[in-house]
This record gives C-alpha cells, structure tokens and sequence, in this order.
C-alpha cells in the first residue's frame, strides 16, 4: 500500500536502483574508461581501428567493383601483381609471381614476334605467369580432408549443415598450396554470366576464348539451374578457355587479343585473385547459402588477413593470416619528398599489424569525435569538422589547427586520380557540334564557370581547377605552364590563371550570341540534367545558374531521380550534366577512352562510356594509337596532340581533380597514400603503448557532473515530500456562505 | 475470442494482398528492372548482356502483371507480381537482389533494434505514466505550469539535437559512455545507456502531456470523490483507482507498438551505430532492392495487424465490459 512514505521509499528505491545499474556498468569498462569502446586487450595490441559508411555489398573478387568493398579484398585475396608500395609514378610489381609476367607477342600463324613488331601485325599478346611455390591459403574447413583424399565438408547433408551458423562451427579447418589453377578457375568464374562479373564484357574483347567459354558455360549452367530446385553442383573445370592455359602447378598461360599493354593492370586487380575450386563448391551448399555463408561474404584467400567478423551492419574485423607468405616491407623506392621514416621498417615481415577493426559509422559526428578520443587510428574530414581540421592560409595552402597538432595529429592531402566534370552532349544542336563557331560557345562557358571558386566554396579548397582530362599522377598529365589548357586558363605570376569573363564574353558573341543573345534578341536558354534534388544540393544549382548569368545566358535546372538521370545521359537526350571518373590503372588510356567515339553513348545502345558523344576522327585516330603503347615519349607525344584537340573541341568543362584529406594519429605509423593499391594495411604500423597512454589522457570521465545530477535528485524529492505531505494535511475550510453566515 | 481472432487474421489477407499490390505499383512507378540490375551490378559500364543476365538471374524479365506470352492461368501466375508475392504470405522472404538471406538479416538486425526499442519503450511508458501522475498529483501547482512549459519545450526541439547534444555532452565532454558502438550481452550495457536515455527523453514532452490529459479526465468522475471518500490517500487513489482506469485509452496507443519494435529506429541507430533493422528498409530502397522493400513492407503490415488485434485482446482483460465476438 502506498502512502507519502510509500513515495519517499519508491523514491530512495529508484535512486539507489541508478547508482547500483550506473556502478554495475561502469565496472565493466575493463580498461578503466568508461568510454572505451573496445576490449582492454584488442586496444593494448598492434590493432588497427577503422570505419566504414557503407557496408560492402559483395565480396566475391570476381564481382566486387566498388573501392570500400576493394579495402577488405584487397588485404585478403592476392593478384599476381601490385602495385610499389612507396614508388611515384605508380609501379606494378610481383605479388604472388616469381617475376612481372613474361610477355610474347604472336602474329596469326602463332609465329612469336620480335616486341617492337608493328601493332598491326601482332595477332595475340601471351602473358607468361610463374607463381612463387609454398604460398598457401588460410586456414579454412573447405581445404579439410577424409582419410581417402576427399574433401571432408563438400557434400554435406541438410542435418549435417543445421547446427552450423558460423565457419568456426566446423570443427577443423586447413590449407593448401596456391596453385596456376587457382587462378584459371578464378577467370573462369568471370566468365560464368551468372556470376555477374562486372568487367566480363570488357575482358571478353581481350583474353582469347572467353566470349564462347562464357557463352558455353553460361547457357549449360542455365539449363542445370533451371532442372535443379535447390543447389546443383556445376563443376567449371568440366570447361577451358581456349586462351587461358595451365602449364603446371606454377605456371599458366593468358593470350590476349593483338597488344594490350593495360592487361597487366588488370592482373593487380582483385578480379584476377585466385579462387580454390573447392571453395566455391563449399560455399554452394544451400544449407550454408540460407545462412549468408558464401563466397560473398566469407572469402577465402591468401592475403595477410582473413576475414575474422562479417557483419556488414556493424563491423568487419580482420585476423593475421598464419599462413601468409614471407614478405617484407620495401628497402628502397622511397618517392620525391616523402619522408625517409617511411623506411625505418625497410625489411621487416610483414604484417605489422596483427588485426584490423572497422565498425559501421554512418555518420559524422560521431566519427569525428571518437577519432578525436583516439579511438580511430585515422579519419576523412567532412565538411562539418573542416574548420576544427584544417586551416586555409592565404595562398591556399592547408594546415593543421593548433587543436590538432597538440594532439600530435597528422594529415595527407593526395590529390586523386579522378575527375569531375561538366560534360556537354555534343550531339546536341546547341551545345554540341564541331564548328568554330560551336567550339567558341563552349570555351565560352568553360571559361565562365569558375570551378576556383567552386573548389573554394563547395569542397574547402579540397580540389585542383582541371586543365584536362588526366589528373596528376597519370602518364600524360603535364605540371606547370606547358600543362595549362591555353583556351580556359593563362599563365600569370607563376600559375595557372582562369581567363577574364571579357574573354569569355567576346568568345560568346564570336559563337553568335553576343551578351547572352539569340538572333531574335531573346536570352539563350541552356538545360543543365542533374540527380541533385536535395535541399543541400540547391546552393551548388544556384551557383550553377550564376555562373550562366554572367555571360547572360539562362540555365534551366533539369533536376530527376538518378534513374532518369542516367537515362537521359545514355540517350544522349541530357544537354549539360556532371559527372566523374575514378582510374581504374595509371594509364592515360584509362582517361581518355572517356572521349573516344566508339565508346559514345549514341553509337553503343547506351552502353559506351562516353557520356559527352564526343566523336573528332582525328582524336580517335590518335586514341587507336596510343591504346596500344608502353608509356614512351613518343606516347607523350601523341597524348599531347590529343590534349590539344579535346581543349580546343572542348567537350568537357574540364572541373576538378579531387583532393582527398585524411588525418591520422601520431601512433600510426608508415602512412603513405596510394589510392591505386587496396592491400596497404599490411605495411602500416600502430604503436599501441603510445595510443593506450593518449586514450588514457584525453578520456578520464569527468565525474563532476554525476555528483551534481545525485544532489539535484536528492535536493528535488524533499520539497515535494513537504508539499504533498502539506497537500494531505490541509483542510477545505467552507466560505461564509457555506457556514451560512451573514 | 477465438473465433474473432480468426476472423480478424482473414481479413488481414486481402490487406496484405492490396499493401503488397500499392508497394509493388509505387516500387515499379519509380525503378524499372533494367535501373535495379544497373543499381546492382555497380560496373562502370553496363552493357545490355550484363543487364538482361541478371534480369533473368533473379526473376526481373518476366512481366509486371500480366504475361501476354504464357497460356490460361499462366497469364497471371507468370508474371513478376505473383512470383514476387506468393512467398511472403508464406513467410518465405528469399534472397535479396544483393544475393544475401532476407530470413537471416532480419533475424540478425532484430536484436539489436529491440535491444534498444525495449528498454526504450519499457522505461519511457513507465516513466512517462509516472510523472504524469506526480504532475496531476500536484495539479494546479506551480509545478504544474512548469513541468507542462517544459515538455512542450522537450517537444520542440528535434530528436536530432538529443542525440548530438548527448553524444557531445555525455560522450565527448564528460567521458561517460561510449558515443557509438554496439556489443551484445552484458559488455554491451554501456552502449546502450544514452540511446535509451535519449529516447526515453525525447519523448517525455509528449507523453506526459498525453497522459497527464487522460489522468486529469479521470480525477474528477465519481470513483475518485468516492474513493477519497472512503479516506484513501491521494497516491493510493492515483495508483490504484486513477491509474487502472486510465489505462484504456494508453493502451490503444501502446500495445499497436509493441510488435513493430524490432523494425528499429532510423536516426537512433544511424547516429549510434547499432546494428539493426531501422536504416533496412532506407537502405534497400536506395539500392533499388526490392526484394528487401517488399519483405519489410509485408512484415511491417503484418506486425500492424497483430499489434491492432493485441490492442483488441488487451481491452478485454482491462475492461471487463469488452467482450470480443
């Protein structure tokens, strides 16, 4: 029963039920801090703690396309090759051969050629790869045998799979030796339309035989798939690719189509990794595919980790790999101006860091502030922590805040092999065409638009104004005066100058529409397509406008959903648009395929990479050269004279390349940027006593505050004991009235 | 009740049939299947092969509703609209577009979500009904005014704020607790203190009002002069008089809920990295999956359903007039 003292019990019962929960919890916080979010033990060893914002959606190497998906592939499958870890340009180097592929040239006959035969006569390219022996995979219950030879969990029953909810629900688990097969049966996998490899279209114009292989398998899986309800066994070593050929058990063979010298880009991407045979036929068990158990999400490789935690929702955790091979970080190859400390691990065994953590974080704030607390080894910078990061001096140049550098951060800013721009559809009547007149029109806008002030404004200084379709770090692009794209931007005091609006200005009524103005005398109307839709986007659509408006030209807003965004693009129905190019590899020719005409939209259904429809005979002319080249001066020669077509046409405003900045602790050691290799973390190096001791500064809870809230609680219940206590108490006394008085 | 309860669950049927058929309508309105598999396939360059193959792969080539190319029943049961919904009512989610388990999700992103949807709810109603009463205790008081001041002020600010302001108060300033994160088990209480601290905050304002309107409606009837009468204490005819005849209307609101708990709370989990169902639907949607889409619509409905037929249930143990026929 409850009374005024009732209350006060209940009261005191509350509080003291706080203090114990509050007291309970904080006695787990094994490490002392209360805000520690990781294990005493996982914080005190060489682990590093990462993040990612969107979970990887496929981690099978031979789908997989995306760079956050690329940044847990890249530690656990192995290419044959990889890129120099700390050489500029970028290098490739062996990761799993014995030496760089040994390449022969053929003609049709299959005669080997001499390797400066002329292009023209060369009919097939054969990449001749050694694997080095005694690499092995991890540990993995697909590698398990019986007694007589065969796999042990390969063909197991409904009953047998039921209690399994894990790898490590198998009892046992072992490896193999990586073999020439191991990679064949990878390329095969490519070739399996159902396997919905990204880049199978692109191979099948390369590697001899994949076309029919892939037609072949293809249609024979279909035909299994559709006479089987559940899972079937399909055996791809049942089938070969007529250029795909194993040697022995180091040794395989891939002939290529005529020369492709980009080929060998390929082979260090995670496409290329080998996959054990018997590893796919595990993983298609329908008792562990109903459990998301597949080579999707569970890969297997011989990298320096293994994927320890799979849970794309919440966090990926990555293991040493007791079986990786010997490798050791590089001696030499130290680039222009990077710090000589990059060396003081010249040799050691490599990884140096023994288990990677990333937890989901979607959103900034609390990333940033626990990289702040020294629970991230390293962060990006957006936009809302920009200030608290970086300042900007008055030339541009970025530094550290003072708040930074006391807590002994570090920063990177790379400027990315990417480009953002603004394409124009040449097929457009007014925007497109080839005339002089037609070409003013668009130097006139490339001009106009001032992505100095965009990078300014939008990006925090975090971008270089373009000067063509190469960014830096890519053979071809060309730093300083002689770099300048001569139509849009002038050479003054020592760098790259955007012309004056009067330029731009007397370029437009060259092109026919003197200020702005049509024959009629009516404004010219442009229509710029875009997926920007949201409210933050409508700042960067009114910039847009602006810089229209000075040349007073109109522009209308084209704003839709990305579907019909991209439709519009593909249909060449899109006037103006934005949009961008990651490198997939150093070469030019990655670059500027984006403006060879068979790869338009308009010739290819769609399917051509070449958003702008740009189509000049003699760029193309000069792109069918330069495809098939090594890097040479005679190369340069010609990227140059290609460089100033596509400047003078101007298909694109030529935007940005994209500074990325990332910041990292004092603790995290042998950082060093390469944006084209994905297996980096195996040569970095956390010093975990030095970042226990900083958590342990920057995170002691301030207890101040708790003992406040306690007293406030306490003081509030006594005064409302009285007052109810003197509401009980107190007596309705009748008026006058009532007592009938007066 | 049984009969009732059957009853109920069959009308659901054509409910979940017309839910299903809108999700499908809006879905396809927006997303064609060629836009999915490019969503999908996330290559660089999409050619028409690459496209139709994963169509096919996952069921996408066959019409919307009605297939010209099939015979008899065919013509309807070959369609996309069909296959795709047959097997929700069986509770057969499939594989999402992205290839991985919708069962198996769902199943593993739940407890996360009603590991803090729970404690939420349960400390936030409990809470909630008793400051209500302490405030109608104190009805007419300065006490009163203020607290109801203050929780139209606690209503007016967007749950948004709480959640920065306690990770940068209680996380990043005081130490306190982690600011994100999430383990299960004990070892993962101090993840969840602030996420449920905060939600149990933010909606304090509203509840307090609500409550405390649906009190002070009851103080006044004639039980309440009679039990004063009889000389009961003022928290006894709260608690045991007031309280019991309030709870009609609370659990109108309530008990629906109670089902739905585990689909999660977007920003909540966003912002403190918990792993569970509330960013799932959002996120399928971004990605075009509709496989994901469809199946959370169709469990959402059902969850509904049984949270309304609950609600049902519930008024007849709380008011025995309520007979269900």
């Amino acid at each position: 029963m409850l009374n005024e003292f009732g209350l006060q019990s209940v009261l005191r019962r509350g509080f003291y039920s706080v203090i114990f929960v509050m007291l309970f919890v904080l006695s787990g916080c094994e490490s002392g801090l209360w805000n520690q979010p990781y294990s005493a033990q996982q914080v005190q060893s060489p682990t590093l703690f990462s993040s990612f914002s969107e979970p990887p959606k496929h981690l099978d190497p031979v789908v997989s396309y995306s760079s956050n998906e690329a940044a847990i592939l890249g530690q656990i499958y192995e290419p044959p090759l990889q890129y120099h870890y700390l050489k500029r340009p970028y290098e490739l180097e062996p990761l799993t051969l014995t030496q760089m592929p040994q390449v022969r040239y053929l003609d049709a006959q299959g005669k080997v050629l001499d390797e400066k035969a002329e292009t023209s006569n060369i009919a097939f390219s054969e990449y001749h790869l050694s694997l080095k022996p005694g690499i092995r995979y991890q540990p993995h219950p697909a590698f398990v045998k019986k007694a007589d030879g065969a796999q042990k969990y390969l063909h197991l029953s409904p009953t047998q799979l039921a209690p399994i909810n894990t790898l490590s629900d198998f009892g046992e688990t072992a490896s193999r030796e990586l073999v020439a097969e191991d990679y064949v049966y990878a390329i095969k996998r490519m070739g399996l339309r159902q396997n919905h490899s990204p880049i199978l279209d692109t191979m099948n114009h390369y590697i001899v035989g994949l076309q029919e292989f892939s037609d072949e398998v293809s249609l024979a899986y279909q035909s299994e798939s559709s006479e089987s309800a559940d899972s079937f066994d399909f055996d791809l070593n049942d089938y070969r690719i007529k250029g795909v050929q194993v040697v022995d058990k180091y040794n395989f063979i891939i002939r290529i189509e005529g020369r492709y010298p980009q080929f060998q880009y390929w082979l260090a991407m995670n496409f290329f990794a080998p996959i054990p045979w018997e590893v796919e036929r595990f993983y298609n068990q329908a008792g562990l595919v109903e459990k998301n158990l597949t080579l999707d999400t569970a890969p297997v490789g011989t990298g320096p980790y293994m994927l320890a935690e799979n849970n794309p929702n919440k966090r990926m955790r990555l293991l040493a790999n007791p079986n990786f091979h010997e490798d050791y970080y590089p001696d030499s190859g130290l680039a222009e101006g990077a710090d000589p400390v990059l060396l003081k691990d010249a040799g050691k065994r490599l990884p140096l860091i023994k288990e990677v953590v990333y937890s989901l974080e979607k959103e900034n704030v609390p990333l940033w502030n626990k990289f702040l607390q020294g629970y991230y080894d390293a962060s990006g910078v957006s936009s809302d922590s920009f200030d608290q990061a970086v300042s900007v001096n008055a030339s541009g140049g970025m530094q550290l805040t003072d708040e930074m550098r006391q807590k002994n951060i570090q920063f990177l800013n790379v400027i990315q092999p990417t480009i953002m721009y603004l394409g124009f559809n040449m097929a457009d009547p007014v925007v497109g065409g080839y005339s002089e007149k037609q070409q003013k029109l668009r130097q006139a806008l490339s001009i106009a638009i001032n992505y100095e002030e965009y990078i300014s404004i939008f990006l925090n200084g975090r971008g270089v104004a373009a000067q063509g379709p190469i960014p830096p770090g890519i053979a071809g692009f060309i730093e300083g005066k002689d770099g300048i794209n001569p139509y849009v931007h002038e050479w003054r005091n020592g760098s790259a100058q955007r012309q004056s609006l009067e330029t731009a200005k007397q370029l437009l009524a060259e092109a026919g529409y003197p200020g702005g103005k049509m024959r009629d005398g009516t404004s010219l109307t442009l229509y710029f397509d875009t997926p920007a839709t949201g409210p933050d986007s409508k700042s960067m659509l009114s910039w847009y406008r602006k810089q229209f408006e000075k040349l007073g030209i109109e522009l209308v807003i084209r704003a839709t959903d990305y579907n019909r965004f991209q439709d519009k693009v593909r249909g060449a129905k899109a006037q103006m648009f934005v949009w961008g190019w990651n490198a997939d590899y150093p070469d030019p020719e990655n670059f500027l395929f984006l403006l060879y005409g068979g790869n338009a939209a308009i010739h290819t259904n769609g399917a051509g990479i070449n958003s702008a429809n740009y189509d000049n005979p003699q760029f193309n002319a000069l792109f069918e050269q330069i495809k098939t080249m090594q890097n040479s001066a005679e190369r340069l020669r010609l990227i140059r004279q290609m460089l100033d077509i596509v400047r003078q046409d101007a298909p694109w405003v030529w935007g940005f390349y994209p500074k990325s900045l990332a910041l990292y602790h004092g603790w995290y050691h042998n950082v060093w940027p390469n944006p084209l290799a994905n297996n980096t973390i195996k040569y970095k190096r956390i010093d975990a006593e030095q970042r226990y001791a900083k958590q342990n500064q920057w995170n002691q809870p301030v207890v101040w505050p708790l003992l406040i809230l306690v007293l406030v609680l306490l003081g509030s219940v006594y005064p409302l004991v009285r007052a109810y206590r003197a509401r009980q108490g107190s007596v309705i006394v009748p008026d006058s009235k009532q007592r009938g008085e007066g | 009740m049984f009969a009732y309860i059957v009853r109920r669950l069959l009308f659901a049927v054509p409910i979940l049939i017309g839910v299903n058929l809108i999700t499908f309508a809006l879905f396809f309105m927006v997303n064609t299947p060629d836009d999915m598999a490019r969503a999908q396939l996330g290559a660089k360059q999409t050619t028409p092969e690459m496209i139709q193959a994963w169509k096919v792969d996952h069921g996408y080539d066959k019409p919307l509703f009605f297939n010209t190319e099939s015979a008899g029943l065919s013509k309807i049961s070959e369609t996309l609209f069909v296959e795709q919904s047959l097997k929700l009512f069986v509770f057969d989610f499939g594989q999402s577009d992205s290839g991985r388990q919708i069962s198996a999700d769902i199943y593993e992103r739940m407890w996360p979500s009603l590991a803090i949807a729970l404690p939420t709810f349960i400390i936030g109603l409990v809470t909630n009904i008793a400051l209500a009463l302490l405030i109608v205790l104190f009805r007419g008081s300065v006490l009163d005014t203020a607290t109801m001041m203050v929780a139209v002020a606690i209503m007016s600010i967007s749950g948004l704020f709480y959640i920065i302001a306690g990770q940068v108060l209680f996380s990043k300033i005081w130490h306190w607790v982690p600011i994100s994160g999430y383990e299960s088990g004990w070892e993962g209480l101090k993840f969840l203190i602030l996420p449920v601290l905060i939600g149990v905050f933010a909606g304090l304002g509203s509840g307090i009002r609500w409550y405390r309107s649906l009190f002070l409606e009851e103080i006044n009837k004639d039980y309440v002069r009679t039990a004063r009468a009889k000389g009961l204490s003022e928290i006894k005819v709260l608690f045991a008089h007031v309280l019991q005849n309030g709870l009609l209307p609370i659990l109108t609101g309530v008990v629906v809920v109670i089902p739905t708990l585990f689909m999660g709370s977007l920003i909540m989990e966003s912002f403190f990295g918990i792993p569970g169902l509330g960013s799932y639907t959002i996120d399928a949607i971004n990605a075009q999956d509709f496989s994901i889409v469809k199946s959370m619509v169709f469990l959402g409905s059902v969850l509904y359903i049984i949270g309304l037929i609950l609600t049902d249930i519930s008024y007849t143990y709380f008011d025995p007039r309520v007979r269900l026929q």
